[in-house]
């Protein structure tokens, strides 16, 4: 649990202090996902080194559940900045039904634009690939 | 009576209190949720909220007070982040093979998300300042108050207008892809992850792990994309 959280905290860390570095608009957490993604290619690439070298959490499927188990609890870790809300009550006063309605049409037609790119792509090359054989 | 408000004063200085709330809202929250049969309205997020706000507003305890004791739960959101590299990892293979829908459905959405918002803000008669915080409304927190405050906005409230699109999102995704009978669940998480953050993406995780994935990268690649196209958008406001 320990050894899997620090590879977890270590990957954010770098990613932190390489969005600082180089000035990138991504967030650091997003850069440590991409490390720790390259960390698990390259530990499964060279599966025997890694199994020698590496603490016995970070091969043994130990860093898989720390992290799923994170991912489980996702929605209580916005419950803090969501509550920020109630600090912005007068904004919210002055033009809160249209905001309400602005974002929530936005936000619909962004899903349906969205979803519909997707699913479209996605059969024309379907077609396309069928087509061909 | 004394000695009990000496307690309050004393408590509500403390993170234990607001730390403990937090998770108390949550758990009496996510009963709920568990006990609605998981219905997208009873969204542990926007019910746990509400109660806080309340219990704050009644003790008139600042935002900031409260908010030593949460950023406890509020610090994981980071680690959860990298975390996600793991379903990434895992459905790797997925992922490769929907690389060109994935790109399609980036460009449009990310359009989409800031034009519309920007857009129907001036319908509706908006001021420029709270439309500039609205326009990067559909990423993640941190970035979103980037962006707001390289532009001179306004990030904290940056910060709750992309916190208010996420709960709407999180709210909306089920009935609506339901309604435009999509039940491919990569679409439906990237879906997700673009319009509505880590709130759809948490929302996505709920329904199934592989539209948590999708919509964990729609979530990052959305960031990277808005965060390049915002200054765009916003020059054409003025």
């Amino acid at each position: 649990m320990i050894v899997s959280f620090t590879a977890i905290l270590l990957a954010q860390l770098l990613g932190e202090a390489l969005a600082r570095a180089v000035g990138m608009p991504v967030p650091g957490p997003v850069i440590g996902m991409a490390l720790f993604l390259a960390f698990l290619t390259l530990r499964d690439r060279w599966r025997q080194a890694s199994a020698r070298l590496l603490p016995p959490p970070l091969v043994d499927g130990g860093v898989e559940n720390a992290a799923k188990g994170l991912l489980a609890h996702l929605s209580i870790m916005f419950v803090p900045a969501a509550v920020g809300i109630v600090g912005k009550l007068d904004v919210l006063a002055s033009h809160g039904v249209a905001l309400a309605i602005v974002l929530c049409l936005s936000v619909t037609l962004t899903l349906a634009a969205t979803v519909l790119t997707f699913v479209a792509v996605s059969r024309l090359i379907a077609r396309r690939d069928a087509s061909r054989t | 009576m004394s000695g009990d408000f000496a307690l309050w004063v004393y408590l509500s200085r403390t993170p234990l209190l607001w730390l403990t709330v937090t998770l108390l809202a949550y758990a009496v929250a996510d009963r709920f949720f568990q006990a609605a049969g998981r219905h997208p309205a009873a969204n542990p997020v926007i019910h746990s909220v509400w109660m806080i706000g309340l219990v704050l507003l009644v003790t008139g305890t600042p935002y900031p007070t409260y908010f030593q004791g949460a950023q406890f739960v509020h610090f994981l959101l980071g680690p959860a982040t990298v975390a996600l590299a793991v379903p990434l990892y895992e459905r790797r293979e997925t992922v490769m093979r929907a690389l060109l829908p994935m790109g399609a459905a980036l460009v449009v959405g990310c359009v989409t998300a800031m034009g519309s918002a920007l857009v129907f803000a001036r319908l509706a008669g908006i001021p420029y300042d709270v439309m500039l915080a609205m326009a990067p409304k559909s990423v993640t927190t941190g970035v979103a108050m980037g962006i707001v405050e390289a532009l001179g906005g306004d990030p904290t409230l940056a910060a709750v207008l992309v916190m208010m699109t996420g709960m709407a999102g999180a709210l909306i995704v089920t009935p609506l892809m339901r309604l435009l009978r999509i039940e491919d669940m990569r679409a439906r998480g990237f879906a997700a992850g673009l319009a509505a953050h880590g709130l759809g993406t948490a929302r996505a995780f709920q329904v199934s792990e592989v539209a948590g994935t999708f919509a964990g990268i729609a979530m990052g690649l959305n960031a990277f994309l808005t965060a390049v196209l915002v200054p765009v958008a916003v020059s054409f406001l003025r």
